[in-house]
């Protein structure tokens, strides 16, 4: 029993999703692989070398790989697949994308999102946006698994794995990356974040989201936002946190003016401490946080700035 | 140029729904019913390609029990020309209705599927994937903006940490983000048209699939519920507390 995990890299760095796919490869038993299929990636395979748990890091190194197209590396993985019992891939906007397309080709269902492995075969995923937890059991030859990244903890480092160069697969030449805009920032990333620092409608616009800055700044915090901010148009897309947008579980969440809808909940109720602050006492929000603050945030925020020094 | 767009039927996005006592799954009788949000989205897509004169025919497609038709009659009244009901009684998972939805794109051949990312229900975001493979189409996922020109499609995507641009080349598979378009509200002569329309009944048998279910659910549960904490009266406990009791800065 041997279980692939696909790396998630930009070919320099090995993101953080991967060591926590590789502790729910770990957890299903069996010997732990992990393909780095990207171009020029060396220095992302070395890392994945350097987890704990991996025996073996698979590298095919092609220029079809350099932006992670979803057909060229889904192919890759099918390349090596039948040596496999498990196939995972963390439940990223990377992963989500490729992993499908194996399980579709390999005739097999996919699990997604798991937060618990309770056999080999047995695993717990939450449904109806985290309102349940299903526990399912796959009947299929290979388990191929999304891995929700919030639900295990990161590998830790210290491995030293054989790296060993495979043959790529060639392009498939039906679909062309043209170009990426990722919005350039010196905070942490919203998924890594220790701390993060998220506001809602009640900011009331793009220039009062500004108000959050120093205190992000003054905890090392990343900024997150509602679906309700982000559709007000005052924050970028990818701040959201949420069902639809991203799953985070650090070790403080402040939600500042949001009212606590379930689409939120779904995204952050994992977190250790949650704090809220609200001006209105019924908000829901309250109902999930460790510490809640009733009052007018313009007030507020500042205040804790200050009081934080 | 057709496009292809399967519709679920699911419980409404409002509806707070809970845990059989029994641990076998959901209660959802006696709830309400919709279309899932994002293939909302999706239809509206393929109706404003048909509009901009891009489209010239858009099948919505569901699958499922017999009272999917009422989403299909709300696609239609959205802009879909035609439906097809793929109906069975029996559970589907993705990967069964990805089956489904290639008998039917084999038989259609549309040059574009538009499909939602993924189900509020099961919460999967497979089937855009898998179709895409089983067809060998290119895709793109979590789509923000789509063009359509010369044989190809443009589509901005929503990544982690930004936007991603891919040129796809027809046919081609599109699954929608949030933030693509805002769905229209159907207009009440749109609806008695959409009544008209040609909806076609086929079951998976007639398809040749074979929709048996790979993963079994053992139990469904609630979550571990967080209880509500303390409010504080200002910032001063509230960072003491931070500091000394949830040791968290």
């Amino acid at each position: 029993m041997t279980t692939l995990v696909i790396a998630e890299h930009d070919n320099v760095s090995l993101k953080g999703s991967t060591a926590n796919a590789v502790t729910a490869a770990i957890q299903c038993g069996g010997d732990v692989h992990v393909l780095v299929a990207g171009s020029n990636c060396a220095a992302a395979a070395q890392a994945a070398s350097q987890l704990a748990g991996v025996a073996k890091v698979l590298v095919a190194d092609a220029a079809q790989f350099a932006d992670g197209l979803a057909e060229n590396i889904a192919a890759q993985a099918l390349a090596i697949a039948a040596t496999y019992s498990h196939i995972l891939a963390p439940a990223t906007a990377y992963g989500k994308n490729i992993l499908p397309r194996v399980a579709a080709l390999l005739d097999v269902a996919q699990i997604s999102e798991i937060t618990k492995v309770i056999s080999a075969d047995t695993f717990e995923r939450p449904i109806y946006a985290g309102n349940a937890i299903a526990t399912v059991q796959s009947s299929d030859a290979t388990k191929v698994i999304t891995v929700r990244t919030t639900g295990f903890d990161a590998a830790a480092t210290g491995g030293s794995a054989a790296v060993e160069n495979i043959v790529a697969v060639a392009d498939s030449g039906k679909s062309v990356f043209v170009s990426r805009e990722v919005a350039k920032s010196d905070r942490p990333e919203l998924t890594a974040a220790k701390i993060i620092v998220s506001g809602g409608r009640g900011m009331g616009s793009a220039d009062n989201f500004k108000l959050l800055e120093p205190l992000a700044d003054r905890l090392g915090a990343a900024m997150g936002a509602s679906r309700a901010a982000v559709d007000a148009g005052y924050v970028p897309n990818d701040w959201q946190v949420g069902q639809t947008g991203k799953i985070v579980a650090p070790s403080l969440y402040i939600a500042i003016g949001i009212s606590g809808a379930i689409q939120h909940l779904a995204g952050m109720k994992d977190s250790k401490v949650i704090v809220a602050i609200n001006k209105d006492p019924e908000a829901p929000i309250f109902s999930v946080a460790d510490y809640g603050i009733v009052g007018d945030l313009f007030e507020i925020v500042p205040a804790l700035i200050k009081e934080l020094g | 140029m057709k496009i292809l767009v399967p519709v679920k039927r699911v419980v409404d996005y409002n509806v707070k729904v809970r845990v059989k006592s029994d641990q076998s799954g959901m209660d959802i009788a006696n709830v309400k019913m919709s279309m899932n949000p994002f293939d909302e989205i999706a239809i509206e897509e393929a109706v404003r390609l048909k509009e901009a004169g891009v489209a010239t025919e858009i099948i919505a497609v569901s699958c499922g029990v017999a009272q999917c038709q009422e989403t299909l009659r709300t696609a239609m009244a959205i802009g879909a020309d035609r439906g097809y009901l793929v109906e069975t009684d029996a559970e589907l998972q993705p990967l069964a209705v990805a089956k489904l939805l290639k008998a039917l794109a084999d038989k259609e051949q549309p040059s574009l599927i538009i499909l939602g990312k993924q189900a509020i229900d099961d919460d999967s975001n497979q089937t855009g994937q898998m179709l895409a493979a089983m067809l060998g189409w290119p895709q793109a996922t979590f789509a923000s903006k789509v063009v359509v020109a010369d044989g190809k499609v443009s589509v901005t995507r929503e990544v982690d940490g930004g936007l991603e641009i891919l040129s796809l080349t027809l046919p081609a598979i599109i699954t929608t983000d949030l933030r693509l378009n805002e769905p229209r509200y159907v207009t009440l002569p749109n609806i008695m048209k959409a009544k008209k329309k040609q909806l076609d009944n086929v079951k998976p048998a007639d398809l040749g699939v074979d929709v048996a279910p790979r993963v079994k659910t053992i139990k469904v549960v609630e979550p571990a519920q967080r209880s509500a904490g303390i409010i504080v009266p200002d910032v001063a406990t509230l960072v003491a507390k931070l500091k000394t009791e949830a040791k968290v800065i």
